[in-house]
């Protein structure tokens, strides 16, 4: 499989005043083409730092990120890899900058210098993707939260990106406009084969992950597939993490004596499970 | 409470004004300014106040909004009205005191008078019929022609587009940190202005650290986009001239001849004063 982001002993130190602070710590992962990949770590432990870092909003202190073959520290190439790998961030408030929501849209291949007519084709079918298109005309302050994410994610995917990133973008949202956003996710990694690099403190979120990556102070603490990782349910209450509600239900029976195996994730499972 | 407001003072309707490019408002204002200055005689300002009547009622905006603008300002023209009713030196009408009142006086009151209402409706036709947003597209777009604005044409575009984005959100905010305040019971219907005043600090203060953190994300969010400057970036919807803007081109240059011409109507012997 052909490699979307290469992170390879990346370092990562803030300066504050005279201090120190090492937010990543010799981090080597890669993200594959087209695959859902989910980041998950406590508050502080470096996951927005990461996200910053992947598409060379920051650059490594030491160690090197390759985003298609492209490493962030090359200037000239900063604005391709932007392209290629865009930021959803987690308040949508403040990453729509133009007052006419199609006009937002628009605002990332207007940057790239897109022909006009390109751009209004690559707007309209961003806005259709995210299921907003009705709403291209009207202010963001008049939308819902999940609505002015969706907007967000339209003005990154108008950029035609490879691979997105996003940030805690559910975290302020009610439930239902994290299920709008979520699903609109999905469906950009199943059906445009879209790279999704998916940080969150929501375990419900992840279980149909292809891989989670577990961050700890600013390392890697564990990675696998969601079985593997929710099935050690003590070792990421130590992590001060949490599992997904059926996994913690099933791990609480099992420890009374049940019968139940390790990692069950959904509902249907934990059906299947106890009606054997 | 916050929720609706309206920036500036456009006035959504239907009209021929209201389709205008915003560039050809701006020039033709910028042109009626100057060209008021050129009226010397009641032929000029008559010929003036024609086309602003055509103006207002090509506009379909109520009168009332259109003299709102003009309540505005009262002061100012009372202020030059009484200036120039005493200072004007010529045959003396009356006395007040040690004031004196002229005839010259009293038509050079007359005239800056209806001159600077002239200008203030003028300039406020443009404001009520463009909306602030394609007002700024209209500014970027004129600025870019003057030689040495180039470079900040679109700065000051992009500024001005970020504040019109950010005050409904700042405003909603502002709101809840009021209702938040009035929870744990601060007070701010009572008391004098001074008490008023007082007590709007406690919502400025976290409004104002709040906006820092916004400008802060919302820069990364740009950068992230690929956002570089005014150089190399295309539009969505460029401005385009329409047929109506030739004709409203057409007719400011009428405007300006005929203003122009007005002058010359003395040396015609046409008493005109
Ligand atoms: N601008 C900054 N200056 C100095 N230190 C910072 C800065 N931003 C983050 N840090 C520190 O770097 C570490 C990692 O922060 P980061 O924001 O990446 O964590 P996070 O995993 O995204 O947390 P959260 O779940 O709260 O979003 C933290 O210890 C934080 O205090
Ligand atoms: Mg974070």
């Amino acid at each position: 499989m052909q490699k979307a982001i290469q992170v390879k002993n990346l370092c990562y130190k803030y300066q504050k005043d005279e201090e120190e602070l090492t937010a990543i710590y010799d981090m080597s992962f890669d993200v594959y083409e087209g695959e859902f990949l989910a980041i998950i770590g406590h508050n502080g432990s470096g996951k927005s730092t990461l996200a910053k870092l992947l598409n060379g909003i920051i650059k490594p202190s030491s160690g090197d990120v390759l985003v298609y073959e492209m490493n962030t520290k090359d200037e000239d190439k900063i604005w391709d890899i932007r392209q290629k790998a865009g930021i959803v961030f987690q308040n949508p408030d403040n990453q729509i900058v133009a007052t006419i929501v199609e006009e937002d849209v628009a605002f990332g291949p207007e940057n790239l210098g897109v022909e006009q007519k390109e751009i209004r084709k690559r707007v309209d079918e961003a806005l259709e993707t995210v299921k907003m298109s009705q709403y291209k005309d009207r202010k963001p302050h008049q939308l819902s939260g999940g609505q002015k994410q969706r907007i967000a994610i339209a003005g990154i995917l108008a950029m035609q990106p490879k691979c997105i990133i996003f940030d805690e973008a559910t975290a302020m949202l009610d439930p239902s406009g994290r299920d709008e956003v979520l699903s609109c996710i999905r469906h950009l990694n199943k059906e445009n084969k879209t790279t999704i690099l998916y940080i969150t403190h929501y375990m419900e979120e992840i279980v149909d992950a292809d891989r989670i990556i577990v961050l700890n102070k600013g390392e890697i603490a564990m990675q696998g597939t969601p079985k593997e990782i929710f099935s050690q349910v003590e070792p990421l209450q130590q992590l001060q993490l949490d599992v997904p509600n059926i996994t913690k239900l099933a791990y609480m029976l099992k420890k009374e004596g049940i019968n139940i195996p390790d990692g069950v994730l959904t509902v249907d499972e934990m059906v299947g499970c106890i009606c054997r | 409470m916050f929720k609706d407001i309206t920036i500036g003072q456009y006035y959504p309707a239907n009209s021929p004004i209201h389709d205008l490019d915003p560039r050809t408002k701006i020039v033709y204002t910028f042109v009626y300014i100057i060209v008021l200055f050129f009226a010397n005689n009641i032929a000029g300002y008559a010929i003036a106040l024609l086309f602003l009547a055509l103006l207002i009622y090509l506009s379909n905006i109520p009168l009332k909004f259109v003299f709102k603008s003009v309540k505005a300002i009262i002061i100012i023209i009372l202020i030059t009205v009484i200036l120039n009713v005493f200072v004007t030196p010529g045959y003396i009408l009356f006395k007040i005191g040690p004031l004196k009142v002229t005839d010259a006086g009293l038509i050079n009151a007359a005239f800056m008078a209806v001159r600077l209402i002239m200008l203030i409706i003028g300039t406020s036709i443009m404001t009520l019929t463009t909306s602030p947003i394609s007002l700024t597209d209209g500014m970027e777009y004129c600025m870019r022609r003057i030689p040495g604005m180039r470079a900040y044409a679109h700065e000051l575009a992009m500024m001005m587009t970020i504040a019109l984005r950010f005050i409904p959100t700042l405003m909603e905010e502002a709101d809840k940190i009021m209702k938040a305040q009035k929870a744990r019971g601060a007070d701010f219907e009572t008391g004098g202005i001074f008490k008023k005043a007082k007590s709007v600090v406690p919502i400025l203060v976290p409004l104002f650290i709040g906006s820092f953190k916004r400008a802060d994300e919302l820069a990364m969010a740009m950068e992230a986009r690929c956002y570089r400057g005014g150089e190399g970036r295309t539009r969505l919807n460029e401005l385009t001239y329409q047929k109506g803007d030739t004709v409203a081109y057409i007719v400011t240059a009428v405007m300006t001849a005929m203003i122009i011409a007005s002058r010359f109507l003395l040396l015609l012997n046409i008493p005109m004063k």
